[in-house]
């Protein structure tokens, strides 16, 4: 065991995924797995029929109370009064610059809201949400410890879930209801973030490993395969959706990264509006492209984008599609003008010409358009 | 797998073998068995010169990049072009078809030397277990 290894926190599933021969890795203060059998493998097993994921790791929160709506009006910066009971929304956290402090998705229920957030964003966010948060009107409870999370994701993830408990098939798209699975009750969303349909099952943490379990025997004849972090990576990036850290931080604005949509000055005052206004009317600092590679090469993370003289801008996430077989990438382009023709990315210390590229790069034959 | 005998190893695990001033270049069984899903090998072009211990290429797989470093000083004699097409033969047969290139030293004084300075496969064995623990 290495040093980096130490200290990791660990999801309900951990035992699990180290007794099946997951390669684990530290990501974001937890140990995860990064793969089983091998990422194109699992990859592709999502994108022809379908792959079970912990992602346990993310944050949950629960926000209760009569200013629970006002507060997340507040702090989120698209508008919830656009979303019925049942119903979930892609979101975004700024701070008073009009930084993106985290990518959410909050959904709501009855008694009030379910708020998902990255895992390592769950310190920065729980902190900022606790001091905007009146105490009297808003209640915050952290969800995190006691509800494990499980995407189920892929082309034949509905047929597989139904097969377990038949009105799961009715949930519509960025939904959330309760169901029993596998004995236990529990909340389910039409959710994720493999450009797949699929669902993210939220147990009781204690019984984490019984669902997983009864999820994979679930598809005879077609199971699911466990797959790990870097299959999460590729398929999310071949979906076109950003991934804070790299497409999306506090240097960006929601516009600059083509999350315009998830913002709506119109609804009143949120933290970061005014401040976002002011970027909108200065115009863009950066420009986003999406791009595939025109001859063998893989474009990755923090390299140089060159006009062929210069550099120009810099790659935030790359990586080999196995649906495309061929490098893809997205990188921003300094300067609000025209984006320079002739674009390459520095691979090994030579230019590697790419082609631009419309997002997504892969559109799934079960997902009919729609963001998350 | 059967590992030829006489080769000899860098501890970045390429493997390398003699033959009069030149040297052929691999990727040990051990560093292809830690690297999944290989996608992209970069050689470089013959004729191309080599530093021993500097990077002559890099072994792309899905997730990452790793450099490959050369384990002797010369220029690059002859290159595995078979691998632009089928990339996971460095996986499949490490020191067969999975080859990489061969580097030609000035002369076969300086090939051995250079050689002579490897890991031997004892001596490779116990540096592949120190860095599994």
């Amino acid at each position: 065991m290495d040093a980096t290894t130490i200290n990791l926190r660990h999801t309900p599933l951990a035992e699990w995924h180290r007794a099946h021969g997951a390669k684990l890795v530290g990501f974001a203060g937890w140990e995860m797995p990064v793969m089983y059998s091998g990422i194109v493998e699992e990859h592709m097993a999502v994108r022809e029929r379908a792959g079970l994921f912990d992602v346990s790791h993310m944050g949950r929160l629960d926000v209760r109370g009569a200013g629970a709506e006002a507060f997340l009006q507040r702090v989120l910066t698209n508008d919830l009064a656009r979303i019925a009971p049942g119903q979930g929304q892609y979101t975004l956290a700024l701070n008073e610059a009009g930084g993106v402090l985290d990518d959410l998705i909050v959904f709501r229920r009855a008694d009030g809201y379910l708020v998902v957030m990255n895992a390592g964003n769950r310190e920065k966010i729980m902190g900022h949400f606790r001091a905007h948060a009146d105490g009297a009107s808003v209640e915050l409870v952290d969800r995190s410890a006691d509800l494990a999370m499980i995407a189920l994701q892929g082309l034949k993830a509905p047929a597989l879930l139904a097969a377990l408990t038949p009105a799961t098939a009715a949930l519509p798209r960025s939904a959330m209801a309760e169901f029993a699975i596998a004995g236990e009750t529990m909340l389910v969303s039409r959710t994720g973030y493999t450009g797949e349909d699929g669902f993210e099952l939220y147990p009781p943490s204690a019984r984490a490993v019984a669902v997983w379990d009864a999820l994979l025997a679930a598809g005879k004849g077609l199971p699911a395969v466990s797959c790990g972090l870097g299959a999460r990576d590729g398929l999310r990036l071949e979906a076109g959706y950003s991934l804070y850290g790299h497409e999306i931080d506090e240097e960006t604005s929601p516009w600059e990264a083509g999350l315009g949509w998830a913002v709506r000055p119109e609804k009143g005052n949120f933290i970061g509006r005014e401040a976002l206004l002011e970027l909108k009317a200065k115009g863009p600092r950066k420009q986003q492209v999406a791009f595939t590679c025109a001859g063998p090469g893989i474009p990755r993370k923090d390299q140089a984008l060159t006009d062929g003289n210069q550099e120009v801008g810099i790659v935030v996430s790359g990586t080999f599609s196995p649906c495309l077989k061929l490098g893809i990438g997205i990188g921003y382009v300094r300067g609000g003008g025209e984006v320079p023709a002739g674009l390459g990315v520095v691979v090994r210390g030579r230019a590697l010409p790419v082609v631009r590229s419309k997002l997504p790069f892969y559109r799934s034959p079960g997902l009919a358009g729609g963001h998350p | 797998m059967s590992v030829p005998a006489g080769l000899r190893y860098a501890k970045s695990h390429e493997w390398a073998k003699l033959d009069g001033a030149r040297v052929r270049v691999g990727l040990s069984a051990f560093a292809v068995a830690e690297i999944k899903d290989v996608v992209f090998v970069d050689l470089p072009a013959a004729g191309t010169a080599a530093r021993g211990g500097q990077s002559f290429g890099a072994i792309e797989t899905v997730k990452a990049a790793f450099d490959l470093y050369a384990p002797v000083s010369g220029t690059v004699h002859a290159v595995n072009g078979a691998l632009a097409g089928s990339p996971e033969t460095v996986t499949r047969d490490p020191y067969g078809e999975g080859w990489m290139i061969e580097i030609e030293a000035a002369n076969p004084e300086e090939a051995a030397k250079a050689f002579a300075g490897l890991l031997d496969e004892a001596a490779y064995a116990a540096h592949c277990t120190a860095q599994k623990h």
